[in-house]
């Protein structure tokens, strides 16, 4: 299976070949999984594979069914994405704002900067221990840990590009002489708007990585309990069926993010963002 | 009525880019400056626009004095820089978002038949030719109304056929509009073609060196004998201006002159 593709969504936005041009190439991709499906579903079902470790798809699809029937998939579903949205919510929030600052204020940069690339360098993961000292168990850390992750990719992109708006441009906002407001909302919103459309969309992929990290770490609802539940009591076709959802909550997502900002970006001369790829 | 007295101009570097400048433009004049790289050209046009302070002298426009960018003072420099995010017709009503819309919507369509682009309200800044995207430019400037209009090597990264025409819409905006014109180029027969008065500067530190009148009814005939005989002016001048304020004696084109950059 292509677990780990499929699992992070895209956080970047690759420019490819153009469209038509790969378009019956793009069913080639197809060709091996649906032969490992098969294969699959054959091998179980004539006794060659052990159904309790490899899950043939008819019984994941029938595993997803049940969880979608009974409501389960939705309060799992619900809780997950509740945590991602509000870490998502708070990371990206502390990102563009620490990352404008920094960028726009070289007094703020010097006093931030070496400090939050320092943290940089310390795995996410490795804060949670502290986290659950500080926050206990429950919700606060795990959206805590969150937010820590979401932050780094949109802080670092928002910074970039405001250290990188084209002087000549600014100067044509104080010829037509806009306030600091103005310039702020005329000129750089809309020439930082690609890079922060980029680095959100990495900061959701890492919300979306570290939300399953959290909920490893205990919970009794969401879609990553699902992930220990299915392996505690032996459900490999559980554990799919999770990582499936996963995989897409985040394509989703990523998607209504590319689709609610792309109006915003028509005006890009290149396929990255404006061109679904 | 704009004037520029006993301007000089040095920077941190100590490096002194202007000495003792004074210049008048009068309303509806036209004026090219011409001169050597690094002789100033574009620190004084900085200066007007308030986009740079002078270190000592005063620049005044009707009596009052400039020091930072004023509504009445408009530059076009010599890439269009167009902001990439907004359509046509946004970047040309740029500098007006504070007049009611319909107002706005009036100058912006006007503004685009003048320049010869009317249907292209819509565009992306990015689907221009260089020499649309610089009418663009001129049209963001000029829908300000502004009293005075300078140009910073304007039309230098367009072809001869293009700088022409161009030269014929600014000509025909400046017609109707009646705005004073500072133009900086490095090409002779563009200031001659536009200028009333051409302002030869000389480097280091940067100084008037002389000041030629063109005294050429227009449309001027760029084949004309009368207009060649201003731009061997011009060239002489230049020629001049280059050997360290030593007066040459005038004997037609000399072999540096075409080389004068
Ligand atoms: N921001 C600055 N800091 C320091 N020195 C500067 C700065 N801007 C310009 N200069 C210097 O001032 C002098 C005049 O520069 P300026 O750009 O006005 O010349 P110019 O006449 O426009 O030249 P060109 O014809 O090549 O465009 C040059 O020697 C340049 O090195
Ligand atoms: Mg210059």
């Amino acid at each position: 299976m292509s677990d780990t593709t499929l699992v992070h969504p895209r956080t970047e936005a690759a420019p490819g070949p153009t469209r038509r041009a790969v378009a019956w190439k793009g069913w080639l991709g197809l060709i091996l999984p649906v032969m490992l499906a098969i294969l699959l579903e054959i091998g179980v079902s004539a006794g060659w594979l052990e159904g309790r470790f490899t899950p043939p798809p008819s019984k994941i699809a029938a595993t997803l069914h049940e969880l979608v029937e009974s409501g389960e998939w939705f309060r799992h579903g619900l809780a997950t994405g509740w945590r991602v949205a509000l870490g998502f919510l708070f990371g990206a929030g502390a990102g563009i704002l620490l990352g404008t600052l920094s960028g726009a204020l070289p007094l703020i940069r010097r006093l931030i900067d070496p400090t939050i690339q320092a943290l940089r360098a310390v795995p996410s993961i490795a804060w949670v221990p502290l986290f659950i000292l500080w926050f206990g168990i429950f919700e606060t850390s795990k959206i805590t840990l969150i937010a820590v992750g979401v932050f780094f990719p949109v802080y670092l992109g928002v910074l970039g590009a405001v250290l990188s708006i084209d002087r000549k441009v600014i100067e044509v906002g104080r010829v037509f002489r806009l306030s600091k407001l103005e310039t702020g909302r005329r000129i750089l919103l809309p020439a930082t708007l690609p890079a922060l459309v980029t680095s959100l969309r990495a900061g959701l992929g890492l919300g979306w990585m570290f939300v399953v990290a959290a909920e490893i770490m205990g919970a009794s609802e969401g879609l990553g309990f699902l992930l220990v539940d299915g392996q505690q009591v032996g459900r490999s076709d559980l554990i799919v069926a999770a990582i499936l959802s996963f995989a897409l909550l985040g394509f989703l997502t990523d998607a209504l993010l590319a689709a609610a900002t792309r109006p915003y970006l028509r005006w890009r001369d290149d396929l990255s963002t404006t061109e679904k790829n | 009525m704009l004037k520029l007295d006993s301007v000089s101009r040095t920077f941190p570097g100590g490096q002194e880019a202007l000495r003792n400048i004074a210049l008048e433009l009068a309303q509806g004049e036209i004026v090219a400056m011409v001169g050597g790289s690094g002789c100033g050209k574009t620190t004084l046009l900085r200066l007007v626009a308030g986009l740079d302070a002078p270190s000592t002298g005063l620049i005044e426009l009707d009596g009052a004095e400039l020091h930072e960018p004023s509504a009445d003072v408009g530059i076009i420099f010599q890439e269009p820089r167009l902001l990439p995010w907004l359509s046509v017709a946004d970047n040309i009503g740029f500098g007006i978002a504070h007049l009611p819309r319909a107002e706005r919507e009036a100058r912006v369509s006007r503004a685009l038949l003048r320049i010869g682009l009317a249907g292209f309200e819509k565009r992306w800044p990015r689907e221009l030719s260089g020499g649309q995207a610089q009418r663009v430019a001129i049209a963001r400037a000029l829908v300000t109304q502004p009293k005075v209009l300078l140009l910073d090597e304007p039309f230098s990264a367009l072809d001869a056929f293009t700088r022409a025409s161009l030269h014929e819409h600014l000509l025909a905006l400046w017609e109707t509009d009646r705005v004073s014109l500072l133009i900086v180029t490095h090409d002779v027969d563009e200031a001659v073609t536009l200028a009333d008065r051409i302002v030869v500067m000389q480097p280091k530190p940067g100084r008037i060196f002389t000041e030629i009148r063109v005294d050429l009814p227009r449309p001027r005939d760029r084949r004309s004998d009368a207009f060649h005989e201003v731009s061997r002016r011009v060239l002489d001048a230049l020629d001049g201006s280059l050997s360290e304020g030593q007066s040459k004696p005038a004997s037609g084109v000399s072999e540096t002159a075409a080389f004068w950059w």
